[in-house]
């Protein structure tokens, strides 16, 4: 194709190899061949995890939160041990105990780890870049109201917001409140309302999409 | 090790800055909390970090806080908290209370 062809002119962009390759890059890349070099793991093996983690959504754990609103007794399991209850809906929470934490009209939940970034991946995906960010996981803790805010979230000042900053050994997970206008709503139409940020806890459950 | 504190008990947080790994966050430190839940006993991460075994366990809970007591400028609401865990070897019994 001739530069004359076309109607504006197509910046270059980068290759990936263009980016700055940082010490971390360089580890990650030097242990993942040594593991396949000495036969710890294979490349397919590796690849096959990869696809895993990248696999995970929102998806389960919207799904749990839907039967919890449903049934009270499964509601009752899931606040005592979320990854037991999860098997019971052949849901595979991981290993690390996840613990779930439930916004009532009292009380507002959100998470947060100051850390590093400490997430229930097995139940809602990979987190967002913005939750890794050091401009989240410092305000949040310390003002949480003003960066509810900056989602478009506002508590009333009546509830209590109550930030969960994950330091050891548990994930957490939001329970939103179930919305207003869901009554009579099927587990599969529920399940479709929850989104990632409300078991986060930067959002709350509603009917309409803003 | 069986836990020193109860779901209740008003807990300090040692006001210390060890080197090392360390996963008690700095805004909590000499702060008073309440404990809310025990999570049993855990391996010490402060010394699995070095590639010791983190024994003996200790017990780890979650303490709540509240954020006007943390932040002496918070903007939120009086009744807001802040829930953290916190491993036994941080935490004192208030002042004049048995341990």
């Amino acid at each position: 194709m001739s530069g004359g062809d076309w109607p504006y002119p197509h910046p270059r962009q980068p290759d990936i190899e263009d980016g700055p390759l940082t010490h971390y890059m360089a580890m990650t890349e030097a242990v993942s061949e040594l593991l396949i070099d000495k036969g710890i793991i294979s490349a397919g093996e590796m690849r096959r995890m990869l696809e895993v983690i990248d696999s995970k959504s929102p998806a389960e754990g919207a799904r749990m939160v839907a039967r919890a609103w449903l049934d009270p007794d499964f509601k009752a399991r899931m606040m005592e041990n979320v990854n037991a209850a999860a098997r019971e809906m052949d849901i595979d929470a991981g290993g690390i105990p996840i613990l779930a934490v439930e916004n009532t009209k009292d009380v507002h939940n959100v998470i947060v780890c100051t850390l590093c970034s400490c997430y229930p991946r097995h139940l809602i995906g990979l987190p967002p870049d913005w939750y890794k960010s050091r401009a989240y996981r410092s305000r949040t803790v310390r003002e949480p109201r003003a960066v509810l805010a900056k989602f478009g979230t506002i508590i009333p000042g009546d509830v209590e917001v109550q930030v969960h900053d994950s330091t050891a050994v548990l994930r957490y997970l939001v329970l939103p409140l179930r919305p207003e206008g869901s009554e009579g709503m099927d587990e599969d139409a529920l399940s479709a309302l929850v989104t990632r940020d409300s078991m986060i806890g930067v959002t709350t459950v509603t009917i309409e999409k803003e | 090790m069986s836990p020193r504190f109860g779901i209740g008990d008003s807990v300090r947080i040692r006001q210390a800055d060890p080197p090392g790994h360390v996963r008690t966050p700095y805004f909590i430190r000499g702060k008073t909390g309440e404990v809310i839940r025990l999570l049993g006993d855990v391996a010490n991460p402060e010394e699995l970090a070095y590639g010791r075994d983190g024994k003996p366990a200790l017990p780890l809970y979650r303490v709540k806080f509240i954020q006007t007591e943390l932040w002496g400028d918070y903007t939120g609401e009086a009744k807001d908290t802040a829930v953290v865990e916190v491993m036994e070897n941080w935490l004192d019994p208030l002042d004049g209370e048995a341990g």
